[in-house]
Formats: C-alpha cells, sequence, structure tokens
C-alpha cells in the first residue's frame, strides 16, 4: 500500500484515528485525510454558504467556496436561493468572480460568452450551429451550471449539500438551530443583514485546531494572559472615575478564572454541533445599548425580550466549520484550503432596528479578538502553528481530548435537547470527531481496502 | 519653545523620526507623540471614511496602543517569543494640508514595510497619512503631535497572517 492510498476507500482505517478521548495526529496533518474531508465531509453534510443579505435582488450574486469546490450563491428571478458550482459547463472558467456583485438576468462566461440563466440553466452558445450532432444536449457541457445536491435556507443563513443524497437539513442541525434563532431574535424587528465588511486571516494550520479552539475554556486564561491581562492592568492604573471604555469591557473576561468556565457550562447536541455558555458567558455583562431594550420589550412584551436577551451563549460549533456568537452577531467561518492552511473569515451582522452602538461593539470585538492585527488571535495562532509544528513528531501520535470523559456520554449526545456539562468538558470535541467520523466514512464503500 | 510654526522641512523630519522610533522599539517615546486623543488607524477596505460602523484592521486610542505596548513587553507573550523587528522605507512625505492657524497640519508618506520574525519576511506596502497638531502659540511646548496615524495598505482588504508590530 503506498503513503498516498492509507485512508482513500478504507472507512476501517479511518475509524482507527478517533478513539474515546484520543484522536489521532493524521487528522491534523495528513494530506490523503485532507483531501478524504474535502471529498466526504463537506460534501455529507450541511455547510453555511452566505447570507440572504448578501442578494437582496434577483440577479445578485455572491461566490465563494465550500470545502474545496468554488459555488455561487444566486437570487433567482422567483425570488428563491440558488447554489451553483461557479464552473462554465463548457472550460471550466469561474463564471462568477469571487465576492458580491449582480449578474442580472443571466450569467455570461467572460471567455467565449457561454450564458446561464440564474438556475444554470444553459441559456445560449455563440454559433451554436457548430454543436449540431455532437451530441452537446446528452453531455455534461448541454446540462449547464451544475447545482449543488440540496439548498436550505434558514432565517437568512445558506446552507448547502454538496451530495445530492444524505442527512436532511433539520436531523443534522435539530435544536442547534436556536443559537441562529436568538441571534435573529435580537433584532426589534427579526431581521439581520450582513454589515461591516468580513474580516480575513491566513492560518498555517489545520482548519479543526480553529474548531477545537471554539469550545476551549482552558486556554483562555492561560495563552491570553498577555493581552487580556495586560488590558486589565492598564485599566487599573487608570485615573479613578475614568468611565469604564468597551474595549476594556470585551478582552477582561477572557481573563476570568476557570471557575468562572467550568460554570458556564457547555451543551452537546448530535452531530458535532453544541456551545459554550450556558448559564453565563463573557458576553454577559456589557452595558446596555440606550434605547435597544424598550425597542425589544416594544417587539416581543417584556418576559420575551428578557429571554430573549437573557440567552448569553458564548461560542457555538455549527459542525462542521462554523462558529457562531449570537450576543456578538458574528459568525466565523473556518475555510479549509490544506491539511496545513485555513482561511478564517469573521463575518458581522446588523440587527436591524437596534442602534448602531451594537454594531459599534461587534465591530469592536471583531477587531480586537479576529482580525490579524489582534494581541488575541496573535497568540491563538502561536499556538496553533506551534500545534501543526509539535505534530509532525514521531514521540507520540495522539492528541488528548480525555477531559471529564465519561464513557455514558456518547448515547447522551444523541439525545435531541442536547446534553449540559461542565464547561471545561472536553466533550464537545470529542462529539465533533464522533460526527467526523460517520461523515467521513457516509458515502464510502465497506471492505474496500480489502 | 518654539514660537514659529513648524516648517514643511520640520513637519517632515517629524514623519521620518516617527518611522525611526518604531524601528528602534523604542515604543514609549513613540507613543509620547500622540496626542491625548490621538488614534491609530488602519482600514481594512480601500478608500474607508467610517471607522466605527466598518471593520478596521486597527482603530486604537491611547489605552489600546498602551496595552499593545506593554504587551510586546510581557513575560508570557508568546508570539513574541521570539520577537518581531520592523523596518521602514519611506518616500519623501508630502505635505498636504497647513493650517498655521489652527495649528494642523497633514503630511502623506507613501512606505515599504517588513515585518521580520524567524525565517519570515514579509513586505507591506501602502501610505501614511498623519495628522499633525502644533502646540505652539501658549498652548503646549511648540512640539508636533500626532491626533490621527493612518495607515493605508494597497492590499488592505487581502488575508494576512499575524502583524504584530507597528506600520
Amino acid at each position: 500500500m503506498s503513503a498516498m492510498s492509507e485512508y482513500r476507500d478504507n472507512p476501517a482505517a479511518i475509524r482507527a484515528l478517533v478513539r474515546d478521548t484520543e484522536v489521532h495526529k493524521d487528522c491534523y496533518i495528513h494530506p490523503e485525510v485532507f483531501a478524504l474531508e474535502m471529498e466526504q465531509l463537506f460534501a455529507n453534510t450541511w455547510i453555511y454558504v452566505g447570507h440572504a443579505s448578501q442578494v437582496p435582488q434577483p440577479g445578485d450574486y455572491f461566490a465563494t467556496t465550500v470545502g474545496d469546490q468554488p459555488v455561487v450563491m444566486v437570487r433567482h428571478t422567483d425570488q428563491s436561493i440558488k447554489v451553483l458550482y461557479n464552473r462554465c459547463a463548457h472550460k471550466g472558467v469561474k463564471v462568477a468572480p469571487d465576492g458580491c456583485g449582480s449578474t442580472g438576468k443571466f450569467f455570461r462566461c467572460p471567455y467565449h460568452a457561454w450564458t446561464y440563466r440564474t438556475d444554470g440553466k444553459l441559456l445560449s452558445i455563440p454559433l451554436k450551429k457548430g454543436y449540431e450532432n455532437t451530441g452537446l444536449e446528452s453531455c455534461e457541457a448541454g446540462k449547464g451550471l451544475a447545482a449543488v445536491g440540496a439548498v436550505q435556507v434558514y432565517r437568512d443563513f445558506v446552507f448547502c449539500r454538496l451530495n445530492p443524497e444524505g442527512m436532511g437539513f433539520e436531523e443534522f442541525f435539530g435544536p442547534s438551530l436556536s443559537t441562529l434563532d436568538n441571534m435573529v431574535d435580537r433584532s426589534p424587528e427579526g431581521r439581520l443583514e450582513v454589515a461591516g465588511g468580513v474580516m480575513r486571516y491566513m492560518h498555517r494550520c489545520n482548519w479543526k485546531m480553529l474548531v477545537d479552539n471554539q469550545t476551549d475554556t482552558c486556554h483562555p486564561m492561560v495563552a491570553h494572559e498577555s493581552s487580556a491581562g495586560t488590558a486589565v492592568k492598564v485599566w487599573e492604573n487608570a485615573p479613578e472615575g475614568t468611565p469604564k471604555p468597551m474595549a476594556v469591557e470585551l478582552f477582561a473576561p477572557f481573563v476570568n478564572p476557570y471557575e468562572f468556565f467550568e460554570n458556564m457550562g457547555i451543551r452537546v447536541w448530535p452531530n458535532g454541533h453544541g456551545h459554550t455558555g450556558v448559564s453565563d458567558s463573557i458576553h454577559a455583562a456589557y452595558s446596555p445599548a440606550p434605547g435597544y431594550w424598550e425597542s425589544m420589550v416594544a417587539t416581543y412584551g417584556e418576559e420575551r425580550a428578557k429571554d430573549i436577551l437573557g440567552d448569553v451563549r458564548h461560542n457555538t460549533v455549527y459542525f462542521p466549520n462554523i462558529m457562531v456568537k449570537g450576543p456578538i452577531q458574528t459568525l466565523r467561518i473556518f475555510r479549509p484550503l490544506a491539511a496545513d492552511r485555513t482561511l478564517v473569515e469573521s463575518w458581522t451582522f446588523r440587527l436591524v432596528g437596534a442602534p448602531d452602538l451594537l454594531l459599534e461593539r461587534t465591530l469592536m470585538y471583531n477587531r480586537l479578538v479576529n482580525a490579524p492585527t489582534s494581541v488575541v488571535g496573535h497568540d491563538d495562532l502561536e499556538m496553533y502553528e506551534r500545534a501543526q509544528q509539535g505534530l509532525a513528531s514521531r514521540g507520540s501520535q495522539w492528541v488528548n481530548v480525555g477531559r471529564l470523559f465519561d464513557p455514558a456520554e456518547k448515547a447522551q449526545e444523541d439525545a435531541q435537547a442536547g446534553a449540559v456539562t461542565n464547561g471545561t468538558n472536553e466533550w464537545q470535541m470529542r462529539s465533533q470527531m464522533r460526527a467526523w467520523v460517520r461523515f467521513m466514512t457516509a458515502g464510502m464503500r465497506e471492505g474496500a481496502e480489502a | 519653545m518654539n514660537t514659529l510654526p513648524p516648517t514643511d522641512r520640520q513637519l517632515i523630519d517629524f514623519v521620518l523620526d516617527e518611522a525611526a522610533l518604531l524601528d528602534e522599539q523604542r515604543w514609549g517615546d513613540w507613543l509620547a507623540l500622540f496626542t491625548e486623543d490621538g488614534r491609530y488607524w488602519m482600514p481594512l477596505a480601500h478608500g474607508q471614511t467610517d471607522p466605527r460602523l466598518h471593520a478596521s484592521l486597527l482603530y486604537e486610542d491611547r489605552l489600546l496602543l498602551q496595552v499593545r505596548i506593554e504587551r510586546l513587553r510581557g513575560a508570557r507573550t508568546f508570539s513574541q517569543q521570539p520577537a518581531s523587528r520592523c523596518h521602514h522605507l519611506l518616500q519623501t512625505p508630502r505635505v498636504m494640508a497647513r493650517d498655521d492657524a489652527a495649528g494642523t497640519y497633514t503630511c502623506r508618506t507613501a512606505f515599504h514595510y517588513i515585518e521580520t520574525r524567524q525565517d519570515e519576511q514579509t513586505l507591506y506596502a501602502g501610505w501614511a497619512s498623519h495628522e499633525l497638531v502644533w502646540l505652539g502659540n501658549g498652548q503646549g511646548d511648540g512640539a508636533l503631535r500626532m491626533r490621527l496615524k493612518r495607515v493605508d495598505l494597497v492590499n488592505c482588504d487581502a488575508a494576512f497572517g499575524n502583524m504584530q508590530l507597528f506600520m
């Protein structure tokens, strides 16, 4: 067996990478495992594509990627949102350039002017006569821009599954959708808009290190002592009576003690989804924005408004590769580029009808924590890159995710309501990797390795 | 005490000296060049006008700059073990605006900036805009201060790795 076919068509080998409390280093560093993640995991799961507010009018598009696949999300003439492979049926040219734009009634390939309706159907070819009796209708090129397997728009968040067959959207996400609900409900009009630009940050590490980090509550007080800890110290020296700056309010909870993170709790849902901050979180104690509470009460009534704003979930992982912060209106995408390369995109949202101050806070948080200039990000990236290098070591084969492991958890995590546990439990990381095995092997033939 | 408004030469020297302080890592002296309400701004978008409701790479007041500087010196600043170094190469600054009565001046300076750490060396290019205030005419010590240093990278919207020092 050559080194490059260790895992292909070998579900037993994939399964052997994940033990109860350990994950094999190949999950993070092996190029073939990465290639299979793109072919299997990112095709069998529901992947976030974009937000409906990015394509408000028919013909508006957003060209992006799903795993390693170039796709374009476009508003069709009937107002529905389509997700198509961004690849001309002719020579393979991306018909839409990356990013947002408007294509009008059809896509026109810039190379040979083949045109397609916004649902992907081939519309016209210059000098079409030249294709008579060539079998165009029956070959791939005649079918136009291929659509992804399935698309679901949930409260304006657009997800797709590349494979036509597989687990349905509702079954895949289940109760975890409550985090998206909470973020949308925080708008007095029940609506979000992508706002403020996207923060992009290149990481030379595996994408799963970032996903693991989202519910890793034992690192902030250690890795972020130099940033958040310093912010607290500098603030302590400010003259008495100085109002607490927004930046200090955002930084300070990163260096809360272990007990805070233990008590805030983690909730684990089926299929690798979960969130930190069940009963408290680092986003719980921000100053109120004048006028916001009143507009929420006007929409929802006092009791419901209290419930919405009292739900202060910290990080919600939507397996495999996004994280949502409802109270701070941020969605981060961990885009896999290679086994050792990940592009992190941090998207921010305006709560339509809410004071500008909330968007200002969201953008400040994003700048202080998620930017390539962020003193918090600097130490996180340093840890990921050192881990990527360290995992090359032959001194040990396994990454440990065993903190607070309980053999009974495997049955509990499939409970639809989710299971709540100590906030420093690594259960969520274990649950992610169990889902990883399931969706990596879902399309593989058993015994093909024999 | 400097009682005459600054000459163009003095404005230009201020910009050159400011970059030299960064290259020499004299962070405290550099921070002292800002007015009390001074800001350091690195927009994320080309031609960006709003630092508040659009994302920026940096938009920092003295408190945040102080945190940054203290952090660079910290014992547990892991991303600076080993430390980064930087190098500014400036074109001659252009004096874009001068108002002697108000004591405000604007310079714009094209630059190449290199940040290096271990075996990695990254080149950035852009323009620095300095909004300067002259604390003369009995308002201060006759020195120039920065109210705003704005750094516009030519590729401000690219995906970057860590940028740890000051451009």
